[in-house]
C-alpha cells in the first residue's frame, strides 16, 4: 500500500524553481470513530513551490478537507486522530511540531479560508477585532496601527470604505463580502502558503469569479502559494498550476490543467470532465452524472477503489490497487493511477 | 401590539387571581384576629366591637374591594398585632434584605459559574468536566436549610470566621453590611451556581463547535483567548434570561435562610406574621412578593427576544 | 448506498476538535490491579472505622469517608473490566439505596428497629449517643434517646408517602385538567393557562407556607398542598404531549366513527402521554421531598415528635450542632443520598426516554 513516490520522482509544475514551499510525503490521516477506523487520507504525496497553485478536486467524502486540515496541522495524532507520513513545511515536519509552535505557525506563515463565510465569523465581534487580534497576536502591533493595517487589508481585498467596515458586524455584510474579510484574515500577516478549503462553494456564481480573481490578484501580489480545495473541476480549471483529482483518500491523478482537460486517464477525471455542464450542448440534454457513491472508508475496498463504479473496470482493476505512473503522452509530470486508462496514458 | 395587549391583560387576570386568592386563603385563618390583636379574656361585646371595626362581618368581595384598592395607593393596611405598625412601612423595611441578599447571590452564582463552566467546557467528557458535574448535581441535591446549616458550622462557628444571626443595614455601613451578608448570600449562591454552571457549560460547548472557533484557531489564536473572547459572549444570552428569571425566584425563595440566619427580610416577616395570626400582614406581604415575582418574569419574557442578537440577526 | 458511512458529506469535518480537545476515552479494561488494591484498601479502612477508631467523631468520619471513596473507585474498575466501560457504578448505587429505602420504608414495622416517637419507651435509652455501627443504636440517638435508625426509617417513610402521594395526585388531577386543555383549547385553554400561571406566580415556599398556616399539619393536607406545587408543571406536560397528540389521525379517525370527548381523551390521548408524564414525575418527586423538608423544618410540616427527616434536621439547631453534630448529620446524609438518587435516575431515565428535552 506504500507509494513508491519519492521527492525526486514527484514532478514539479515547472515554473521557475522558486524553491519548494512545501512536500506531502505519504500522508495517511485514520479517524476513530464510533464505527470503526476511517482512513479518510489513505497516501497523499506531492508538492508545492512558493508561489505555485495546486488545486484538488474531489467530491464529498474523497478526503480532500481532511487533507487541507491535515497539512495545516490542525489534524495532529490525539486521541481521535493517528496521522502517519510528514508534511514538510519549510524544511519542518508539520506533524511532529508541538501546539505551541503551531499556533505560531498558524495565521502568520499558513492560512487558512474556510467555505462558509457567514459561520466563519464570530457574529458578535466586530469585522475588525476579527483582523486586529490576529495582526497584534502575530506582529505585535499596537491598537492604532493594527487598526490602520486592518483597514489596509480591507481595502486590499476590495472592501469600499474600509474604516467604516471595521466596526461593524458580520451580520451586517452581504456573503461575497464577508468572504472577502475571511480572506483578509487569513492574509493578515502575509502567509507563505494559504489553504482555501471550498472558497466559493457557500457563494454566488457572480460572486464566486470575483473571489477566484481577488485570490490569484493577491496571489501575484503576495506572493505566497494556493492550494485550492474544491469539489468543482471548473472552479480550479483557470486558477491552477496543477491539478490533483482525489478520490476515496487518494490522489488518481495530477498533472497540469491544460493536460487534464486535453486528455485526462483517469476514468474518473474524465468522468468529472464530462459532468461540467457546457453552454454549446443543447438545452434539456441530462447532466452526466455519476452513478454510484464513494465507496466506505472504513473498510476500502481491495484493489481500485474507483472500479464498483469504473465503466472500464476490469478484473485486475478489483484485485490490485494501482499505483500512480507518468503518462507517456503528456509527459512525466502528468501521473495518474490507473490499470486501464483511458486516452491511452499507457500500455 | 394586541399581542402586547394581550399579555398585559393576561397578566393583570394573574394578578388579580393571585390577591384574591390570598385574600380567601388568609381569611381562612383559625385564629380569631379580634382575640389576636386584643388578647385573651376579653368580653364578647370587645371583640365583636373589634370585628365589626375590622369589618369582619361584611360580605369577602366587599373586603377584598377596600383592601385592594386602599392597596393600589400603597396602604396596606396595619398590623392586628402589638404594635400594630404600618404594614407598608414594614414591608418597605424588610423588601431591600430580601432584595440584597437575592443580588449578592446571584452575584456571587456568577463568579463562580463562570471559571467551572469554561474549565469544563475546555475539555467536554474529561476528568474536570465530569468531576463538576458529579458535583453541581450534588450541590443541587442538598435542601437549601441543610447547606446554610452546613455553612454555619463550618465558617461562622468552627473557623468563627464570620457571624452568624447578625444584620447590619446598608446604610449605616458598607463593609459592616457586607460582612454579615456574606454567609447568607454564600447559601444562596450555592445552589444557583451548580445550576448556572451546568447551563453556560452546555451553552459553551455547543457554541465551541462553530466554524468561527475553528477560524479562530487557525488563525493561531490561543485557547484562552479563544474561551474568553470568542465563546463567552455567544454563550451567555440564555445565561442572562436565566439570571433574570432566577432573581425573580429568589425573592420568594430566601425565606429559609432569611429563618436560618434571622434576618429581617419579607420571609422572615411572613413566618413570623403568620405564626402570630397577623392575617393582614400575611395578605400584604404575599401580594407584594407575588407582584414582584410576575412583574420580573413578565420583562424577561418580553425582553428575552430582544436581547439575542443571534434572534436578532434572523430578522435582518 | 446503505455503505455509504457518514451523514455529513464530509466525514472529516465532524470530527474537527476545536479549541476544545475531546478528552481520550476512558482507557480500555482496567487491570485488576486498579481495581482490587483500592478495593481491598477501602475494606481495611473501613474495619479501621469500625473497631480501632470507633466513636473518635471527625477522624472516624474522614476515614469512612475515605474507605468509600477506594471502595467507590476500587468497585467502579472492577465493574468496568466485568461489564465494558459503560459501566456506571453510582447510577446502580442510586438504584440500590432507592430500592433500599423505599423497602425499609415499606416494611418498617416489621423490621426489629428501636423506638422512633413514643418517649415513655426511651427514658433507659441514652440520650445523644453517636453514630456506631456495632451498638444497639446504630446511627446513634437523640436528645430524648430515640433510636436515630429507626427515625430516618420513619421518616423515609413520611416523606416518601407524602411526595409520592403529591406527585400522584398533581398527575392525576394535573393530566386530566392538561389534556383537557389541549384537547378543547380556545376557551378551556385559556382559562386553564391563567390559573396556572396565578399558581405558579406564588413562590412555591412561601405558598407551602401560607397552607401550613390555614391548614392543619395532617399527612393528606400536606400531600394536598405539594400536589399544588407540582400541579402546575403537570397541567403544562399533560397539554404539550396531548398537543402533539391531538392532531394526528388516530384521533380524527376516533372522531369519525363517533366516539365522545371523554372516550377520544381517556381511550386515545391518554395512554400516550402517560409515559412522559411519568417520567416527569420522577423527577418531580426529588423537589417535592425537598420542599417537604424545608417545610418541617420550619416547624411548619410534620409535626415532632413525629419524625420527619426535615424536622430531625431542625433537633440540631442552635448550639446542639456544635456539640453533636450527628443530629444533623445523620438525616441530612438521609436527606441527600435519596435526592441524589432520585436525580441521577431521573436525569439518565430523562436522557434515554425523552431525546427532545434539552440537556439541563
Amino acid at each position: 500500500m506504500t507509494s513508491n513516490q519519492t521527492l525526486e520522482t514527484v514532478p514539479d509544475s515547472g515554473r521557475p524553481d522558486r524553491g519548494q514551499l512545501l512536500a506531502v510525503e505519504d500522508v495517511r490521516t485514520t479517524i476513530h470513530t464510533a464505527r470503526g477506523d476511517l482512513k479518510a487520507v489513505d497516501g497523499v504525496s506531492f508538492t508545492l513551490d512558493r508561489g505555485e497553485t495546486i488545486g484538488i478536486v474531489g467530491e464529498s467524502g474523497s478526503g480532500k478537507s481532511v487533507l487541507g486540515r491535515t497539512i495545516m496541522g490542525l489534524h495532529t495524532t490525539g486521541p481521535t486522530t493517528t496521522i502517519s507520513g510528514r508534511v514538510m513545511f519549510d524544511g519542518r515536519d508539520v506533524q511532529s511540531l508541538g501546539v505551541k509552535e503551531l499556533r505560531s505557525l498558524w495565521g502568520a506563515r499558513i492560512g487558512m479560508v474556510f467555505q462558509d463565510p457567514m459561520t466563519a465569523l464570530n457574529p458578535v465581534k466586530k469585522i475588525g477585532t476579527h483582523l486586529t487580534e490576529t495582526l497584534r497576536k502575530h506582529q505585535g502591533l499596537g491598537r492604532q496601527p493594527a487598526r490602520e493595517r486592518a483597514a489596509e487589508l480591507l481595502d486590499l481585498v476590495g472592501i469600499p470604505d474600509p474604516r467604516r467596515r471595521l466596526d461593524q458586524y458580520p451580520h451586517e455584510m452581504s456573503g461575497g463580502m464577508r468572504q472577502r474579510v475571511v480572506i483578509a484574515m487569513a492574509l493578515a500577516n502575509e502567509p507563505a502558503l494559504l489553504i482555501a478549503d471550498e472558497p466559493t462553494t457557500a457563494l454566488d456564481v457572480t460572486v464566486q469569479r470575483q473571489i477566484l480573481d481577488l485570490l490569484g490578484t493577491l496571489q501575484d501580489e503576495l506572493g505566497m502559494a494556493i492550494i485550492l480545495i474544491s469539489h468543482n473541476l471548473g472552479v480550479v480549471a483557470g486558477r491552477a498550476d496543477r491539478v490533483a483529482v482525489m478520490y476515496a483518500g487518494r490522489i488518481v491523478e495530477t498533472t497540469d490543467a491544460r493536460s487534464l482537460f486535453a486528455g485526462a486517464h483517469h476514468p474518473y477525471s474524465e468522468a468529472l470532465l464530462r459532468a461540467i455542464p457546457r453552454l454549446q450542448e443543447p438545452p434539456h440534454v441530462r447532466l452526466a452524472a455519476i452513478d454510484g457513491a464513494p465507496p466506505n472508508m472504513i473498510t476500502p475496498p481491495i484493489g481500485c477503489r474507483f472500479a464498483p463504479r469504473c465503466a472500464y473496470a476490469q478484473d485486475d482493476c478489483r484485485q490490485v490497487l494501482p499505483e500512480l505512473r507518468p503518462s507517456s503522452e503528456s509527459g512525466p509530470r502528468h501521473l495518474f493511477a490507473c490499470h486501464h486508462p483511458v486516452n491511452r496514458g499507457d500500455a | 401590539m394586541i399581542r402586547v395587549l394581550k399579555r398585559v391583560a393576561e397578566l393583570l387576570a394573574v394578578l388579580f387571581i393571585v390577591s384574591l386568592g390570598t385574600f380567601w386563603l388568609v381569611s381562612k385563618m383559625d385564629s380569631d384576629p379580634a382575640v389576636t390583636m386584643l388578647g385573651e379574656g376579653r368580653t364578647e361585646a370587645e371583640y365583636a366591637a373589634v370585628r365589626e371595626d375590622l369589618g369582619l362581618n361584611d360580605p369577602l368581595l366587599t373586603r377584598y374591594w377596600d383592601w385592594l384598592s386602599n392597596a393600589l395607593t400603597g396602604d396596606l393596611g396595619k398590623s392586628v398585632v402589638p404594635p400594630y405598625n404600618g404594614i407598608s412601612d414594614r414591608i418597605a423595611a424588610a423588601l431591600p434584605v430580601s432584595l440584597e441578599l437575592a443580588v449578592l447571590g446571584m452575584g456571587m452564582a456568577l463568579l463562580f459559574c463562570i471559571p467551572l463552566a469554561m474549565w469544563s467546557a475546555y475539555r467536554p467528557g474529561g476528568r474536570v468536566d465530569r468531576a463538576v458535574g458529579a458535583g453541581a448535581l450534588g450541590v443541587l441535591s442538598i435542601p437549601s436549610f441543610l447547606a446554610g446549616l452546613l455553612i454555619i458550622m463550618v465558617l461562622a462557628n468552627g473557623l468563627g470566621w464570620f457571624p452568624r444571626a447578625q444584620w447590619t443595614r446598608l446604610s449605616d455601613g458598607v463593609w459592616d453590611n457586607l460582612y454579615h451578608a456574606f454567609l447568607p448570600a454564600l447559601t444562596i449562591a450555592l445552589a444557583e451556581t451548580a445550576m448556572f454552571t451546568r447551563i453556560l457549560r452546555n451553552d459553551l460547548v455547543t457554541t465551541l463547535q462553530d466554524d468561527f472557533i475553528l477560524a479562530a484557531k487557525a488563525k493561531g489564536m490561543g485557547p484562552k483567548h479563544i474561551m474568553f473572547s470568542d465563546a463567552l459572549r455567544p454563550s451567555s444570552f440564555s445565561l442572562m434570561t436565566l439570571m433574570g428569571i432566577g432573581l425573580g425566584r429568589l425573592i420568594g425563595s430566601t425565606v429559609i435562610v432569611e429563618y436560618l440566619f434571622a434576618l429581617p427580610g419579607m420571609g422572615t416577616l411572613v413566618i413570623g406574621a403568620a405564626n402570630a395570626g397577623d392575617f393582614v400582614t400575611v395578605q400584604g406581604a404575599v401580594l407584594v412578593i407575588a407582584v414582584m415575582y410576575v412583574l420580573t418574569n413578565a420583562l424577561i419574557d418580553a425582553s428575552y427576544g430582544y436581547l439575542d442578537p443571534r434572534i436578532r440577526r434572523a430578522h435582518v | 448506498m446503505s455503505d455509504l458511512v457518514q451523514a455529513p458529506a464530509d466525514p472529516g469535518a465532524a470530527a474537527v476538535p476545536t479549541v476544545a480537545e475531546p478528552a481520550a476515552p476512558p482507557t480500555g479494561t482496567p487491570s485488576l490491579l486498579r481495581g482490587l488494591l483500592p478495593l481491598v484498601a477501602g475494606v481495611v479502612a473501613l474495619v479501621v472505622t469500625l473497631v480501632p477508631l470507633r466513636g473518635q467523631g471527625w477522624t472516624t468520619a474522614a476515614v469512612f469517608l475515605l474507605s468509600v471513596v477506594l471502595l467507590h473507585l476500587g468497585g467502579s474498575a472492577l465493574g468496568r473490566r466485568r461489564w465494558g466501560k459503560d459501566f456506571d457504578l453510582t447510577t446502580w448505587l442510586c438504584a440500590v439505596w432507592l430500592a433500599v429505602i423505599v423497602l425499609a420504608a415499606i416494611l418498617a414495622p416489621l423490621l426489629p428497629l428501636g423506638e422512633e416517637q413514643d418517649l415513655s419507651q426511651t427514658l433507659d435509652e441514652p440520650v445523644m449517643a453517636r453514630p456506631d455501627p456495632l451498638t444497639n443504636h446504630p446511627l446513634g440517638t437523640n436528645n430524648f434517646g430515640l433510636d436515630l435508625l429507626a427515625r430516618v426509617i420513619y421518616g423515609a417513610r413520611a416523606s416518601l408517602v407524602v411526595s409520592i402521594g403529591a406527585v400522584l395526585i398533581a398527575l392525576v388531577v394535573g393530566g386530566a385538567i392538561g389534556i383537557a386543555a389541549g384537547y378543547f383549547r380556545k376557551l378551556t385553554d385559556a382559562t386553564v393557562s391563567i390559573l396556572t400561571n396565578s399558581l405558579l406566580a406564588i413562590p412555591p415556599l412561601i405558598l407551602l407556607i401560607a397552607l401550613a398556616t390555614v391548614l392543619d399539619p395532617t399527612l393528606p393536607n400536606i400531600a394536598f398542598a405539594l400536589s399544588l406545587m407540582a400541579l402546575p408543571s403537570m397541567v403544562r406536560m399533560a397539554r404539550a404531549s396531548t398537543l402533539t397528540f391531538v392532531q394526528r389521525e388516530f384521533v380524527l379517525a376516533g372522531k369519525a366513527m363517533g366516539a365522545t370527548h371523554l372516550r377520544l381523551m381517556v381511550r386515545e390521548l391518554l395512554p400516550n402521554v402517560l409515559l412522559p408524564l411519568l417520567s416527569y414525575g420522577m423527577i418531580i418527586v426529588s423537589v417535592l421531598i425537598v420542599a417537604e423538608s424545608s417545610l418541617s423544618f420550619l416547624g411548619l410540616g410534620i409535626q415532632a415528635p413525629e419524625p420527619s427527616w426535615g424536622n430531625m434536621i431542625a433537633e440540631g439547631e442552635g448550639n446542639t450542632f456544635e456539640e453533636h453534630p450527628h443530629i444533623v448529620l445523620v438525616p441530612g446524609a438521609a436527606v441527600f443520598l435519596t435526592v441524589f438518587a432520585f436525580n441521577m435516575l431521573g436525569e439518565k431515565a430523562r436522557k434515554r426516554f425523552d431525546p427532545r428535552q434539552a440537556k439541563i
